[in-house]
């Protein structure tokens, strides 16, 4: 595949390894890096590439997965929409077997309830169109890089005159709680491995604020094996000599100023709100809600149902792991009564959660 | 859940065009991207092109990488 095998060359890792080594040589102590993004933890464990850094080097997981921030009580939504007649419900496969606080989507759909998994937005577009008789409502969880999709869905609804057709939104933005995680005094990030395609819709510059106010380094990193390495070294390397600058090893992709048609659309159909983060608590101004422009496809305004009172798996750890201030293994249920099979809490279920991660290939 | 796939635009129709990657087809909106022609690599997430692939700045990534095993880098 073009522009991803060339960055996944042994041979050329190495090097980068050895470069990495001779970046921290004669560091004193441990610097913690914290990858916030999913599809960083994945390929991270996926590529074995712990095991290859220096002893102080220390990767932390951030809450960058967008399925395991997402709140008990918004599943819990999810599978009460499942459950009214006539309903289609449209979503990402990782949401499917999110534990609620008694039931799934998954369940639901084994008791019959109409759960489609789709690939895109528009995919659940041209269901409310195939199935006017129904209402199709589709689980809108992601960050930038997704809620532009989500928005294009939205227009195109509009534009197709569509009137079953709803957004169930969840939708969060990155910068802010990286804010929050920075402040946090228990928890000592010396700099962020910034994500590749939120980044590529926002812009490098969206990390001035971090690096500037919060004397932070930020390096925008993309997804492959190579991209990774030579994003650890440039970190670490601004770790060492003290700075706080934004780089980006992802050029290819991202530019500065990052997709202003995205950012514009994005801005046209949501508005920024404050919204819960599991384990977090909640961050004003970190979600997007649909604008009143466009309160008609807003499954929440128009679409009113009775939902169970949220609750919490006992003994679950997500909270702290999504925090980077435990690891899976610190978590008394990981690998005994929580397993890929049968998750108790969300960093199990998401395939880019910590604990899945953890679980399928160790580091 | 942000992975996105490198594809080589095949056809444009408007605002969508068939992009292709390993021999997989798939039509892709092209309502979050301006001047996009045949021939480009964009990334697609989520049945959109999010961005275009820039040619340049790959080559010069890789190069880096390069400069690393000419300065003599092999692991301990």
């Amino acid at each position: 595949m073009k522009y991803a095998s060339e960055y996944r060359d042994p041979a050329l890792a190495k090097g980068l390894v050895a470069a990495i080594a001779a970046e921290v040589k004669g560091y004193p102590g441990v610097m913690t890096l914290m990858e916030v993004c999913g599809t960083h933890t994945m390929s991270i464990y996926q590529h074995g590439i712990c095991s290859l850094l220096p002893a102080s080097i220390r990767l932390i997981s951030g809450p960058g997965c967008p399925v395991c921030v997402t709140p008990i009580g918004y599943v819990d939504r999810a599978v009460a929409y499942a459950r009214q007649p006539d309903t289609i419900i449209a979503t990402f496969g990782d949401m499917v077997r999110v534990p609620g606080s008694s039931s799934s989507l998954l369940r639901e759909q084994a008791d019959g309830a109409q759960v489609k998994v789709v690939y895109s937005p528009l995919d659940a577009v041209a269901l409310a169109e195939k199935h006017p008789e129904k209402t199709v409502i589709f689980l809108g969880v992601g960050f930038e890089t997704t809620t532009p999709t989500v928005a294009g869905s939205i227009v195109a609804a509009k534009q197709r005159g569509l009137r079953n057709y709803f957004v169930f939104g969840a939708h969060k933005t990155i910068p802010t709680p990286m804010a929050v995680l920075t402040s946090d005094p228990e928890l000592k990030v010396d700099g962020y491995l910034c994500p590749a395609h939120v980044s590529a819709v926002i812009g490098a510059n969206a990390y001035r604020p971090l690096a500037e106010q919060h004397h932070v380094p930020c390096v925008v990193t993309g997804f492959e094996p190579l991209d990774m390495l030579r994003g650890i070294q440039l970190l670490a390397r601004q770790v060492v000599a003290g700075e706080a600058r934004v780089e980006t090893e992802y050029s290819r992709i991202v530019k500065p100023e990052g997709n202003q048609k995205a950012q514009a659309l994005l801005a046209e159909v949501f508005e920024p709100c404050d919204t819960p983060w599991r384990g977090i608590g909640v961050i004003p101004d970190s979600g997007l809600k649909i604008r009143e422009a466009y309160a008609a496809f807003d499954a929440e305004r128009q679409l009113p149902v009775a939902v169970e009172e949220p609750q919490e798996h006992q003994g679950c750890r997500c909270g702290e792991i999504l925090k980077g201030k435990l690891t899976p293994k610190d978590c008394p249920l990981f690998r005994r009564a929580c397993t890929p099979e049968n998750p108790v809490g969300a960093c199990m279920v998401s395939s880019e959660g910590t604990c899945a991660a953890e679980y399928k290939y160790g580091c | 859940m942000c992975l996105a796939v490198p594809m080589k635009v095949a056809e444009i129709d408007d605002r969508t065009a068939i992009c292709e990657v390993d021999g997989v087809r798939r039509e892709v909106s092209l309502m979050l991207l301006d001047d996009v022609e045949v021939g480009d690599f964009v990334l697609l997430h989520a049945g959109f092109a999010i961005e275009k692939i820039d040619p340049d700045e790959a080559e010069k990534t890789l190069a880096v990488f390069r400069e690393v095993l000419d300065a003599g880098m092999v692991p301990e």
